[in-house]
């Protein structure tokens, strides 16, 4: 299966076109050649997933596939960073997922930045972006992960300050950027810490249960009371958390808002943002196995994370940052999942037992909500594109204008609030199951955050379609056929996907997954959600009712709280230009000016008073030298006289 | 004629050229032609050298040659090459070639730039190619010297306190070196002053624990470590654009190559007993200097510190004393190179446009100069280490092999230079973002115009470099392997 190589190159050729090609492009040519390539990539992708998927098992195991690997850097004898192609159920899908979202996100550019200056360059950084997300999922190796990991930080950054003109765009892509490198510094610690014990970067290696002698030199070794494997995975979470935005590394997604909005649904919900999900699943055995200890503490951040996210997401009023906060909670229930999980699964017969049910269910969700979010997303751009604002207030009524994107919101909305049959209740459905089993509060804390998720994900839409229409100048429209072609194509994903029987592909140990639904999870569940739906509907349907301003009155200080997201981005703030620049930066810049300088030109200042103190021996008049030399004379002569 | 010297000999010829020379013009096509020539030989002697050691040559040093000039004091001009001075000597002739197109336009006295330009090109080729200590010395000082005269008559801003500045500094650590150097000679009772020679016989361990820090520091000065860094910031900010870069570009790596091939190569055992005052040194210089260049406020400054930085990084990583680690130092010493010249002809050329190099005074010229800001975007990206270009893999074998090293203190002084890695990215992302993206600080600049074709070539040229590198770092990093393991072999053999 070497041409799943060309998934790689097909992007990248894209990227180098249009970048060197740059302004010659006339038109939208840089789209059309973008998009052909790209379609090209989705097909193979495609081909790729059938191929894999419709292989032989042994031993009813799908068997992981390197068809290219290739050492580009060595380090030492063991060490070695290899770049290659890693097939194995996770990867293939996310491979369909990556594309499939992509190829939708350059047609509906086709129509949203049509007539945008660097409209060109928006496409190569496009195919930038999705050149480094197909390599990073699938590299063989983590430091393959690691190279992929920054190129799509990079092109993260580089599309987000796609309106570079602005300085909001600019600080957001720097906020971006510099706190996921935050992040990446603490992965890149992780991978030298257990680089250094297993010798090895290979997941295969890694991740192979027979193969556990590899770990066996950090057996009883610690670090600051910690074992030593604990703080590496520990470490590697933290480059997780940082790209997957959780809790408190969450901060730089909201700003990130401030690219394209089509940039948004491909890139800050749909792929790259789960790329953290991705690490912690690829390197699950390690997880599950080595450090339990740390992946339980991964399934609290995440829970905390998606708690926080939900509650901030009920009052914002920017619609994509409703939207990025949504995404920050949904990826913390598939971290949860996750944490949840372990490895295995279900017997025949053993229904009790649902080993590994976290990690199909995380897998699962993280393929639904890519599909669902993206069309959230896509959909709020079509909405943007024709109202020409963020704000919520500056929208309602919109569903007579915009039939299609109205259709499709809607049913992303149902997705997500987890209503049968959309996808997004079979996901959501069975990460509740796992945590139930896993602790039984932690349950009920998913069920209520699903249930702010359906609140504020009905707030949203009931504001933007339903609610009073806001004042606009000019006619409002729907989006052109280019736009709402992707909408209906991810909408009709989002109606089928929950049928896909997911076990059957993707699975902890590659073993096929039989799914039951828990009846008693999924019925509280539903109904919690359509009475959540129910209020908000009661809230914000008519654009009416004064119970939303009550509540907020009520609630004061939280209220507030959660609308300037609970501070943290001040703190963030603080530390930064308080403590960063003005305590350790710029103190050290002056020690480097006068004290560092100081000594050296006080050496400088010594050197000249000094030369100045022997000056009267250099006078240039002879009379003086002579009585010098006469002088010196004399002394010589009563030295060997009297000595 | 020893193949080896011609790269003293075109730089001489260069130098007769252009004092016959009459016109700015004439200057100008000598300098470029001689630049080519030098280009032409380096890239011709990488390729000799590499059917060399395919044809199963195994020398440490190839190409060598040697004749006594003073035989009294057993001071011979002997050369010869291994991998690692073939690349610099690579580097050496990108910088000269390109930093002779940016100083196109330099006013005044073209031909007097390009003659000191030229002699300092001596100097820097001269002590790649040498074996020879007192040689190599020598050169040494050939090469420093030009460096005031084109400070301070070319240069701009506090041009006569910084060209002093830095003379004095470096001369300094010139007499730190000359001592260290006649202690080697002295103390291994060796019976000529090639390197390669004083390394057959050993030197008591009592005696380079005196000449060890002398040696380091000497070179160390050069090498920009900390504190005796400070001639960097003032001495690059005041400097012409070519000469900014030639001395970041290569003359830093004097003191890297120094430290290694003399000071480490020669005297093992004190470099292991020493090692860890020098390495708490430069993992000071790496971050301290990252640090200080988050808060500079002139484009030159930001860069100087950052080559602090970066050059700390290189230092450091050879005091790893493995092989991954100084390949990596090796590795950083290349890029930091390429990326620090890029860099500075990008400030140059915006410098020539905007008549500032305060950031606050800047903005949007990613607009009015797509050029050259996207140049300056790559170099950015290089400098904070983007897989693809230099940086990274320079960094990734630093932080690898140090890493690997069994001593926990190593390991924690590694993770401390690992957070280099954001502050770098902090202080590229201000200066990127303040002075090419947002909204058109000065009304003024609109219009100004993009980069000439005297300017692309070497913005081209080093970029294309940087990526070479970072793509395909597997070639360099064989030729850096066989040339290291003389030196990691003493080295090891003095820890035990």
């Amino acid at each position: 299966m070497e041409y799943t190589l060309w998934i790689l190159i097909l992007p990248l050729l894209g990227f180098l076109s249009l970048g060197l090609l740059g302004t010659r492009l006339k038109g939208k040519s840089a789209g059309y050649i973008g998009t052909a390539l790209l379609g090209l990539t989705a097909l193979l992708s495609y081909f790729t997933a059938w191929q894999y998927f419709s292989m032989d098992r042994v031993d009813g195991i799908r068997q992981a596939l390197t068809p290219v690997n290739w050492t580009w850097m060595r380090f030492t004898e063991f060490l070695h960073i290899d770049l290659g192609i890693l097939l194995d159920p996770i990867s293939v899908m996310m491979l369909v997922v990556i594309s499939t979202v992509s190829l939708m996100v350059h047609i509906y550019s086709l129509g949203y930045m049509d007539g945008e200056k660097g409209f060109q360059r928006y496409y190569a950084f496009l195919g930038l972006f999705t050149f480094s997300m197909c390599g990073l999922v699938v590299a063989t190796n983590i430091f393959q992960m690691y190279i992929f990991w920054e190129l799509v930080g990079v092109s993260s950054y580089l599309l987000i300050g796609f309106y570079y003109t602005k300085p909001e765009a600019v600080s957001a892509s720097k906020k971006a950027f510099i706190v996921t490198r935050f992040a990446d510094m603490f992965f890149l610690m992780g991978i030298l810490l257990l680089s250094y014990f297993t010798k090895t970067f290979d997941f295969g290696l890694l991740c192979d249960p027979a193969n556990q002698s590899i770990f066996a030199s950090a057996a009883g070794k610690t670090f600051l009371g910690g074992a030593v494997l604990s703080w590496a995975m520990a470490l590697i979470f933290i480059g997780a958390a940082g790209k997957s935005a959780m809790f408190p590394l969450h901060i730089w997604l909201p700003d990130a808002m401030e690219g394209p909005t089509p940039v948004s649904a491909l890139i800050h919900a749909a792929t790259m943002v789960v790329a953290g999900v991705y690490l912690v699943a690829r390197l699950f055995p390690v997880y599950f196995f080595f450090t339990p200890e740390v992946l339980h503490g991964i399934a609290y951040v995440a829970a905390f994370t998606a708690l926080y996210a939900a509650i901030v997401a009920c009052v914002q009023t920017d619609i994509k940052r409703v939207l990025a906060f949504s995404t920050i909670s949904q990826i913390g229930f598939m971290l949860v999942a996750l944490g949840v999980s372990s490895m295995g699964t279900v017997e025949a017969n053993g229904l009790e037992s649902h080993e590994g049910l976290g990690y199909m269910a995380s897998m699962f969700h993280l393929f639904t909500h890519a599909m669902f979010k993206a069309l959230l997303f896509l959909g709020a751009g079509a909405i943007i594109h024709t109202v020409h604002s963020n704000e919520m207030s500056r929208m309602g009524g919109l569903r007579k204008q915009m039939p299609i994107t109205h259709i499709t919101f809607l049913v992303a909305c149902l997705a997500i609030a987890g209503i049968p049959p959309f996808s997004g209740f079979f996901s959501k459905d069975e990460i509740l199951t796992a945590t139930f089993m896993f602790k039984p509060w932690l349950g009920v804390v998913m069920t209520f955050i699903a249930a702010l998720t359906a609140f504020y994900m009905f707030r949203l839409y009931y504001n933007i379609f339903w609610g009073k229409p806001a004042q606009h100048e000019h006619p409002l429209h729907e989006a052109p056929k280019n736009m709402t072609g992707p909408l209906v194509f991810l909408a009709l994903v989002t109606v089928v996907a929950g049928f896909i029987p997911f076990g059957k592909f993707v699975s902890s140990t590659g073993a096929t997954y039989i799914i039951h639904l828990d009846m008693k999870v999924a019925i509280t569940s539903v109904v919690i959600a359509l009475i959540s739906i129910l209020i908000a509907w009661k809230f914000y349907c008519k654009g009416t009712s004064t119970v939303p301003a009550k509540m907020a009155g009520f609630f004061g200080p939280l209220y507030t709280a959660a609308k300037h997201r609970f501070y943290i981005d001040e703190v963030y703030q603080f530390i930064t230009h308080k403590i960063i620049f003005r305590c350790v930066s710029q103190p050290l810049a002056w020690f480097d000016r006068h004290v560092i300088d100081g000594i050296l030109n006080g050496i400088g200042w010594i050197t000249c008073r000094g030369s100045l103190a022997f000056r009267w021996m250099q006078t240039g008049q002879l009379q003086s030298y002579a009585l010098l030399i006469i002088l010196g004379a004399l002394i010589l002569l009563c030295i060997s006289l009297f000595c | 004629m020893n193949l080896l010297s011609i790269f003293v000999a075109i730089p001489v010829l260069m130098l007769a050229g252009l004092f016959l020379s009459r016109t700015r013009q004439q200057a100008r096509i000598i300098s470029a032609t001689g630049a080519s020539l030098l280009m032409v030989a380096a890239v011709a002697l990488a390729f000799l050298f590499m059917a060399e050691r395919h044809a199963g040559n195994t020398d440490a040093m190839l190409f060598t040659a040697s004749a006594q000039w003073f035989p009294a004091w057993n001071i011979g001009y002997s050369v010869g090459v291994d991998g690692i001075s073939v690349l610099m000597i690579l580097l050496s002739a990108f910088i000269v070639f390109t930093g002779i197109f940016t100083s196109w336009n330099i006013d005044p006295l073209p031909k007097e730039y390009f003659m000191w330009f030229c002699l300092l090109s001596v100097g820097v080729f001269g002590f790649f190619i040498s074996l020879d200590l007192f040689t190599m010395f020598m050169f040494y000082e050939v090469a420093l010297i030009p460096m005031y005269l084109l400070i301070g008559v070319w240069g701009s801003g506090k041009k006569e306190y910084a060209a002093m500045k830095l003379t004095l500094m470096l001369m300094g650590g010139s007499a730190l070196l000359m001592l260290g150097i006649l202690g080697i000679y002295f103390g291994s009772g060796a019976t000529s002053m090639d390197i390669m020679d004083i390394a057959q016989s050993t030197i008591p361990t009592a005696l380079q624990k005196y000449f060890f820090p002398l040696t380091f520091i000497g070179f160390g000065v050069l090498g920009a470590l900390f504190p005796f860094h400070t001639w960097s910031p003032d001495g690059h900010a005041s400097a012409p654009t070519a000469v900014s870069m030639l001395h970041a570009g290569v003359l830093m790596k004097l003191g890297g190559y120094g430290c290694f091939r003399v000071a480490m190569f020669l005297m093992p055992e004190a470099a292991n007993e020493l090692g860890w005052i020098f390495l708490i040194l430069t993992g000071i210089s790496v971050v301290y200097g990252a640090f200080s260049a988050c808060v500079q406020k002139d484009l030159k400054y930001i860069n100087a510190y950052s080559s602090v930085s970066h050059c700390g990084l290189v230092l450091f990583a050879l005091l790893m004393m493995n092989t991954t680690a100084m390949t990596g130092a090796i590795m950083q010493m290349l890029s930091h190179g390429l990326m620090t010249a890029l860099f500075f002809a990008l400030i140059g050329m915006i410098y020539g446009r905007t008549h500032t190099r305060d950031i606050r005074e800047m903005g949007g010229l990613m607009k009015i100069m797509p050029f050259l800001g996207v140049g300056y975007v790559i170099a950015g990206l290089a400098s904070l280490g983007l897989p693809g270009l230099s940086g990274f893999v320079a960094e990734m074998n630093v932080f690898v092999g140090s890493f690997q090293h069994a001593d926990t203190f190593h390991r924690v002084l590694t993770l401390i230079a690992v957070t280099s890695i954001v502050i770098t990215a902090v202080y590229i992302l201000r200066v990127v973002g303040k002075i090419l993206y947002g909204p058109v600080q000065n009304p003024a600049h609109l219009k100004l115009t993009d980069a000439v074709w005297f300017e692309r070539l070497p913005v081209v040229v080093l970029i294309l470099a940087i990526a070479a590198i970072g793509l395909y770092p597997g070639w360099i990093a064989d030729w850096i392997h066989t040339a290291l393991e003389p030196i990691v072999s003493r080295l090891t053999l003095a820890a035990l």
